[in-house]
């Protein structure tokens, strides 16, 4: 072996800890990304894997009635590949166990099994036979949070007729991966679930024999969708069609995709931001290491090393870091990936999750990391290696000897002689002082992005099922009542107050662009259910015209003032015009509002209700759900601890998980920043002190000396990192607008605690292990060479 | 001892500290010649180190030119400047300058690696009178243990150019006689061009031309008759 090269194995031997911890920060960044980018790519695949193999129809439409002949002229407009007719309707279902009455939607699915669009997968049991109408095959979600298994029996209320339902088999549907009821923000698995159903016993039992009212459309290649939407529009409006609809408006598809976008985002900001601090905490550990062998430098090339030489030899040293830290980071991200993708698999409900771990992320983790650590490093020898050999060789000049302006004070000549030797040396090398202070601030900072997705969550939550939703219960018709049904409402066992709103399923436009949504007329002065912006203000509802959600109003391009096309798709499809009246900030969900009566002029109807936000009083409840159970007119009711539950198994959960990875790698990225600034100060201070020590000096005076200069360095990294922290937070939460929530941009005292805590242990134990050094301080040996 | 090896005309250096102008080397004319054996004397701070950094290219003058043969060494290009250190001259250094992290022998052996035709590091060591330690640390030698390794990593490759920084200034008066003996062989048998620096007067008599320097400055230049054997010097 060459002597530079053993030069470089016992330098690395000698500077371990130090070396280990840039090891651990290049881990934690390539982890980074390998987790962030294998579970989504998981996702994303798993997904086309799907919707491919049970052939998720790219086109969907509810109707009122239509022959089961016209399929053949759905099937004849241009760009359409395959047709699917179904009978699908919503049901009430007593399920054993559940006090409330649940909803079910009744698919129907052909028996015996044949190809079809929106195919099932089977979990479990077995596919429905021929003449038994009775046989279900029940979605995994619905069964699971009901505790259902095959042989179990529902009840169902089938147009006013009581009948048994049977459970023969367990599966999922593309259609269905998440499943959620009309209006509602989030699954409720306990009270709504898809039950798949013979076509033999649902048309006859809704009258649609040999007539179907939704339909499934699949595009050729190369179709473009929406003059497939508005042909199918232009051929069913004559059958009652509600508008068909692309993937983008289907529930399931957009929030899984927007989920799957999350996961892009977080697998993009979040390495960047770990890389782009893992390359920078290198710069100066590396600058400084550099720093600390100029004069071996030096002796290199005096003895004619050429410059390259010298630095590579120094390039090898971070690469050696960088080779062990992604090796490391790699087989970490690829254990969290695996631990996610398992995590997933039960989330998703997808028949075969892939976990796709391809050899090119961990390549480019890897790769993008080694490149940000070698950019880091090279900056750092290029100054060292580019001196003169003969000014190398004297030690670093110090930068100025002057006494500033804080020397000259009183405050300062007060100060205990070990304060005043902190003092001057931070004020005579501000340039590295200032630099520590950043890197430590950069570790706190991260630390404040890992841990803001808790704080967003929590808040999230609270926001919305505390401030904004406020009901108990919320009852929905199955069609609009007449104004009496409040009446029976307010007589109903336990409530206390109920505040009915009017909503219609409608297609809002503007230009090209369009949305359906649920428009809701809510009365005014609502107590139950208000309409906030992001700081908790509430919205008035004006007289007229409607308050769209800030990122509907994005979707729509509108602004306050501008006239939107509502195409109502229920009751006759009246298209209307409404004035944006205002916008508002809401978290969750993309709303419009309007004032019930306002609602009620656009429908050109009388006073009328779809169902209710009930108070109830909780010694009451179980016989409000009888009764509701029991009405016909009921279509389902939610409960608003149903929803919350049904936000943190959604949202809250899959964002947990990766929280929770990346607040221990900013931990570990803190805890070896501030390691290695506390090693390095003594590496450059250590002949200093060892001359102070030789001069009378206690090793607890030397010690204050270094430990003291670290502990105001640490200290003034605090504030610095908060407001860095809140920024890369601020940026984050710029970057999370989806349609399904928008992350608020909360940074919580237990966060910015936690993140002084972490760094702060990490300081302290810093401290002990340098305080060793100290005290094994070889004086004769540190002063008999020059290092 | 014929041709010039060595020619400085008109050498200056000038250190700026801040406002403050130091004149390390002020108007030095000089030629050393092949073999030739040259020790330099003066007060702390006379520009000795200056002007042996500039001629074994490790710095370069302000204004004046320097060459050894046909490199120049006043252009200031590092890679003419490390070719020309890699292929010609051994530094011993006034604070001797080991590596710590490496041993005696791999001290000496990274820079016969990178040499044409060096001595054997062990053989190097020999010679210095420190072959039993060759697996020894910096730390683990004393400081005139220290500089015989710079001094046997100075001649292992033997170069066309030895220049030596103090280097009996650690030592006692048997090893500071056998130190230079090894600086004497080394020019007598491979025609060495050697230049010494010290503060010792009496080493001057093995030298065969003394360079006298103040304040930047060739004040006296003198040539012995006859060159002294190390072992006949006294101090
Ligand atoms: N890098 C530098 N910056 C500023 N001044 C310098 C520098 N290097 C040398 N000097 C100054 O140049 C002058 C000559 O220095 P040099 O090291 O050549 O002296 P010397 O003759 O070798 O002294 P000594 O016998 O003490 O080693 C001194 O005044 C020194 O302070
Ligand atoms: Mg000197």
């Amino acid at each position: 072996m060459r002597a530079l090269e053993r030069k470089l194995l016992r330098d690395l031997w000698h500077l371990r800890g130090q070396a280990i911890a840039i090891a651990l920060v290049v881990a934690c960044g390539v982890a980074t990304v390998v987790t962030t980018r294998v579970g989504y790519e998981s996702l994303r695949e798993s997904q086309a894997a799907y919707y491919t193999a049970y052939r998720f129809a790219d086109v969907f439409v509810a109707l009122e009635r239509a022959p089961e002949s016209l399929r053949r002229a759905l099937a004849a407009i241009p760009g359409v590949a395959a047709v699917e007719t179904r009978v699908v309707a919503e049901v009430t279902l007593d399920v054993p166990g559940l006090a409330e009455p649940a909803t079910g939607r009744l698919v129907s699915i052909p028996a015996p099994r044949a190809p079809i669009l929106n195919d099932v997968h089977l979990r479990r049991g077995r596919w429905i036979e021929p003449g038994r109408p009775d046989e279900v095959i029940a979605s995994e979600a619905f069964a699971d949070a009901n505790g259902l298994e095959v042989g179990d029996r529902l009840g169902a209320v089938l147009r006013g007729r009581w009948q048994r339902l049977r459970i023969v088999g367990i599966g999922i549907s593309p259609e269905y991966v998440y499943e959620i009821q009309g209006t509602n923000l989030f699954p409720d698995n306990r009270r709504f679930g898809v039950l798949w159903m013979s076509r033999d016993a649902l048309g006859p039992a809704f009258d649609l024999d040999g007539a179907f009212d939704d339909a499934s459309l699949q595009l050729a290649p190369g179709a473009r969708e929406q003059d497939v939407i508005d042909r199918a529009d232009r051929l069913l409006d004559r059958y009652g069609g509600l508008g068909a609809y692309g993937r983008k408006d289907q529930i399931s598809h957009s929030f899984l995709s927007d989920e799957i976008r999350q996961n892009r985002v977080f697998g993009t900001i979040m390495p960047a931001i770990f890389l782009g601090v893992a390359a920078f905490l290198l710069h100066i550990v590396l600058a400084r290491l550099v720093a600390t062998q100029r004069e071996q430098i030096a002796v290199l090339k005096a003895f004619g090393y050429a410059s390259l030489d010298v630095g590579l030899h120094y390039l090898g040293m971070a690469l050696a870091c960088v080779i062990v830290g992604s090796l490391l980071g790699a087989v970490l991200g690829l254990w969290w990936a695996s631990a996610i993708n398992r995590m997933y698999a039960e989330f998703y409900r997808f028949p075969v999750l892939r976990y796709a771990p391809s050899a090119t992320v961990v390549a480019i983790g890897a790769g993008v990391s080694a490149a940000a650590a070698i950019a880091g490093a090279l900056s750092a020898v290029r100054h060292v290696v580019a001196l003169p050999p003969a000014e190398a060789m004297r030690p670093e000049p110090p930068a100025s000897f002057e006494a500033g302006f804080f020397e000259s004070t009183r405050a300062y000549r007060r100060l205990p002689a070990s304060l005043r030797m902190i003092w001057r040396n931070l004020a005579r090398r501000p340039a590295r002082a200032a630099l520590s202070v950043l890197g430590m601030s950069l570790a706190v900072a991260i630390l404040i992005v890992g841990y803001y997705f808790v704080d967003a969550i929590d808040y999230l939550g609270t926001f919305q099922f505390r401030s904004v939703q406020r009901e108990d219960v919320t009852v929905l018709f199955h069609d609009p009542r007449p104004a009496r049904a409040r009446h029976e409402l307010r007589a109903l066992p336990g409530v206390l107050r109920a505040e009915p709103f009017r909503v219609v399923p409608a297609r809002l436009r503007h230009g090209h662009r369009q949305r359906r949504v649920a428009l809701f007329g809510i009365e005014p002065g609502s107590e139950l259910r208000r309409i906030l912006d992001a700081d908790g203000r509430i919205v008035p509802l004006p007289r007229e015209g409607a308050v769209l959600t800030a990122k509907l109003a994005e979707i729509l391009a509108v602004e306050p003032g501008d006239e939107l096309r509502v195409e109502v798709l229920e009751q006759g499809r009246p298209v209307r015009s409404v004035r944006v009246a205002g916008i508002a900030e809401e978290l969750i969900g993309l709303n419009a509002y309007m004032d019930a009566n306002a609602l009620h002029r656009l429908m050109r109807e009388g006073d009328s209700l779809s169902g209710a936000f009930l108070r109830v009083d909780a010694a009451q409840a179980a016989a409000l759900n009888t009764e509701l159970k029991r009405m016909p007119a009921v279509a389902g009711a939610t409960t608003r601890l149903a929803a919350l539950r049904g936000f943190e198994d959604t949202l809250a959960k899959s964002l947990d998980v990766f929280t929770t990875v990346l607040v221990t790698f900013a931990a570990v990225i803190a805890a070896a920043m501030v390691y290695n600034a506390a090693r390095i100060a003594l590496s450059e201070r250590g002949r200093e002190l060892a001359s102070l020590r030789v001069l009378g000096f206690t090793r607890g005076e030397v010690s204050v000396l270094l430990l003291g200069e670290q502990a105001i360095l640490t200290a003034a990294a605090i504030p610095l990192g908060f407001w860095i922290g809140y920024r890369l937070c601020a940026a984050l939460a710029s970057a999370y607008q989806w349609e399904f929530f928008r992350m608020p941009l909360v940074v919580s005292t237990r966060t910015y605690g936690f993140a002084v805590v972490v760094l702060v242990a990490a300081a302290l134990a810093s401290a002990l292990a340098v305080r060793r050094r100290i005290d094994r301080l070889d004086l004769v040996a540190v002063l008999k060479t020059r290092e | 001892m014929d041709e010039a090896v060595f020619r400085a005309r008109g050498l200056s250096k000038v250190y700026r500290v801040g406002e403050v102008e130091v004149h390390a080397l002020r108007d030095v004319d000089l030629e050393l010649r092949r073999g030739e054996f040259v020790v330099m004397l003066g007060p702390s701070g006379s520009g000795k180190s200056t002007l042996l950094n500039i001629l074994g290219g490790l710095d370069v003058p302000t204004s004046g030119s320097v060459s050894f043969l046909e490199h120049d060494l006043s252009g200031g290009d590092d890679r003419a400047l490390t070719a020309f250190r890699r292929e010609h001259v051994g530094f011993v250094f006034q604070f001797y300058n080991l590596i710590p992290s490496l041993t005696a022998r791999e001290n000496v052996a990274l820079v016969t690696e990178i040499a044409a035709n060096p001595l054997d590091p062990a053989e190097a060591l020999a010679r210095v009178g420190l072959g039993d330690r060759i697996d020894h640390f910096p730390a683990q030698l004393s400081g005139g243990e220290q500089q015989r390794v710079a001094i046997a990593r100075a001649i292992a490759k033997r170069p066309d150019v030895l220049l030596c920084d103090e280097p009996t200034g650690a030592l006692d008066f048997e090893t500071g006689v056998r130190v230079l003996e090894v600086l004497e062989r080394t020019n007598r048998e491979l025609g060495t061009t050697t230049a010494v620096i010290t503060h010792n007067a009496s080493i001057a008599g093995m030298a065969d031309r003394v360079i006298r320097m103040r304040s930047g400055r060739i004040v006296e230049e003198r040539r012995n008759e006859r060159r002294l054997a190390p072992a006949e010097l006294t101090w």
